[in-house]
């Protein structure tokens, strides 16, 4: 890419179950605008890529991103025509199949062969040694069936494929900033160890990271903070300048809005200590940061300073988890709640004289108390709970024994003829969990790297 | 004086990593940002969260952003792989936090 003033960063997804249709209108804003610009999704959670990975085991061609088509299929021809690079962790536990996801949707649109890269070096299942992914268990899952255990990268390879004339560059785990900022780094051309520069770039990638979330979604509570046309929230777009300075705004016209509001709130987002938000990239710092308006659903974001980048590297390590069994009824209308509390009560005794008496059993009353209070029940054991008109009793509970989740789901189900007056409408349910742990290494123990795929 | 809940004077957003919870807290007016720094204190947090027994609660200050970040640690029940809770991220703590009450003089509620 030429050197321009302004490089603009759309996001077209900020999770893997964001809307489909949301790059269209971002990429209709690029295009009419002309000048450089890239396109990211962030569609990769902690948990989302150890999905994918027992998907990989059950299939090798898969394990990337279900969504993928969906999301690229409105968007890719637009993009490939406009010139405007797509940079997605969709790859998710097979980047190589995302690839292939994404020559033949190309071919299917009539598009000739793309100039697709993917980013590798994440897994270490793959990459490290088996004593040593051993060694970096934490103790608290030591012997825990490994699913998966990826180490966050950073921005440089994804620039590396950029400037190697990448059409789309497909990652499996990433930091989510990098998705945005490596973009920036072949654009600008910024040092590796520029850090005031490298953290603005952070930081920008962690206000479009989210999709919609800087741009009125997430934040709407009707007569305190009202936001327009919600049902069509606008995703955001990033203006970034050589010397790191950059502009908040969204696609045009879309719901939504682009303030200062919403982008302090998505600024603080997952921040620790804002003096030292850490990635593999940089130590990024806002405590200095400043907004100004610059115009209808445009924020000004400047005064964000870079430390340098941590020795180290941090990994996610996800196991299997056991099995979480829910069920639900619902108690209406006079004394309502203590209907469903005795309900509760009654499946906790089932469970107990049953030789599970071990199991810890959560019991909401949904519209008197529940997510607010904790799994042990202090929270409801220290408040009075009201009596309500309409209340859903949720009993859950987990173990590693899917016959014990099991017997807990029998025995809401049991509620309609052993249980209180008028319980109706169960649900249940028996999900498989998956547990994480994180861990940090050495750089040097990893190599990550970036190429072109036939 | 007068009480009003913290809703009023701000908003704010809940972030989670692990078994960790982070809030942060924006005022609506700038001018109340010091009210905020004063009564939305490392100790009022702990106490509103003490069923989830935090083990530390720290606070940073963002004056340029008229703001306040807290970081409550060990309060999601392990997380939300592990939680038993139907939000199994904590999300719904933001609003947990706007229940605080906060108190105004005469001149801070004209204001």
């Amino acid at each position: 890419m030429a050197s321009s003033p302004v490089l603009r960063i759309g996001c077209g997804a900020g999770f893997s179950g964001d809307r489909w249709d949301a790059a269209v209108p971002v990429v209709r804003t690029l295009v009419r605008a002309g000048g450089p610009a890239v396109l990211m999704f962030e569609t990769l959670a902690e948990r989302t890529l150890a999905l994918a990975q027992l998907q990989r085991r059950r299939d090798p061609d898969a394990g990337w991103e279900p969504s993928l088509e969906r999301f690229l299929r409105p968007v890719l021809a637009d993009c490939v025509a406009a010139g405007i690079p797509i940079v997605g962790n969709f790859g998710a536990a097979n980047p190589r199949g995302a690839a292939a996801c994404i020559q033949q949707l190309a071919a299917a649109l009539g598009l000739p062969p793309l100039r697709i890269a993917v980013v590798e070096g994440d897994d270490l299942l793959e990459s490290l040694a088996p004593q040593r992914l051993h060694d970096l268990m934490p103790p608290a899952i030591a012997g825990k069936a490994l699913v998966s255990a990826n180490v966050y990268l950073g921005a440089r390879e994804i620039a590396g494929a950029l400037r190697g004339g990448a059409q789309v560059v497909v990652t499996g785990r990433v930091a989510d900033p990098s998705l945005a900022l490596g973009p920036m780094l072949a654009h600008f051309g910024w040092a590796m160890d520029d850090w005031d520069r490298l953290a603005a770039g952070t930081m920008a990638g962690h206000l479009l990271e989210c999709g919609a979330q800087v741009a009125g979604g997430y934040f709407a509570d009707p007569g305190v903070k009202d936001v327009p046309d919600l049902a069509h929230v606008g995703f955001p777009i990033v203006e970034m300048h050589a010397d790191g300075r950059f502009v908040v705004t969204k696609a045009a016209g879309t719901g939504g809005c682009v303030d200062r509001r919403t982008v302090t709130e998505q600024l603080l987002y997952e921040l620790h200590d804002p003096a030292a938000y850490l990635t593999p990239d940089v130590v990024a710092d806002i405590t200095r940061a400043e907004l100004h308006e610059d115009g209808r659903d445009r924020i000004a974001v400047r005064g964000i300073r870079g430390h340098a980048r941590p020795p180290t590297l941090k990994a996610t390590l996800c196991h299997e988890g056991g099995w979480l069994g829910e069920g639900e009824i619902s108690y209406a209308g006079p004394n309502a709640a203590a209907r469903a509390k005795l309900a509760g009560e009654i499946v906790r005794e089932r469970l107990r004289s049953q030789g599970l008496g071990h199991l810890r059993v959560r019991c909401d009353l949904v519209g008197v108390s529940s997510v607010f209070a904790d799994d042990d029940g202090r929270w409801n054991d220290a408040h009075a709970l009201p009596d309500a008109p309409d209340v859903r009793l949720r009993v859950a509970a987990a173990s590693e024994q899917r016959a014990d989740v099991e017997l807990l789901t029998r025995e809401v189900l049991a509620l309609y003829t052993c249980g209180p007056a008028g319980g109706g409408g169960v649900r249940t349910a028996l999900t498989p969990r998956l547990g994480s742990a994180s861990c940090f290494l050495p750089r040097e123990w990893l190599a990550p790297r970036w190429g072109f795929v036939a | 004086m007068s009480t009003v809940l913290l809703h009023a004077l701000a908003h704010a957003r809940t972030g989670d990593k692990g078994n960790r919870s982070s809030i942060g807290l924006v005022a609506f007016d700038p001018a109340d940002w010091p009210l905020l720094v004063e009564q939305v204190t490392v100790e009022r947090v702990a106490a509103l969260f003490a069923t989830r027994r935090p083990t530390r609660v720290a606070r940073y200050l963002l004056p340029r952003l008229h703001a306040l970040n807290f970081v409550i640690d060990d309060v999601l029940d392990g997380g939300v792989n592990s939680s038993l809770n139907l939000d199994t991220h904590g999300k719904s703590l933001s609003s947990l936090l706007l229940t605080l009450a906060i108190e105004r003089n005469h001149s801070q509620e004209t204001r």
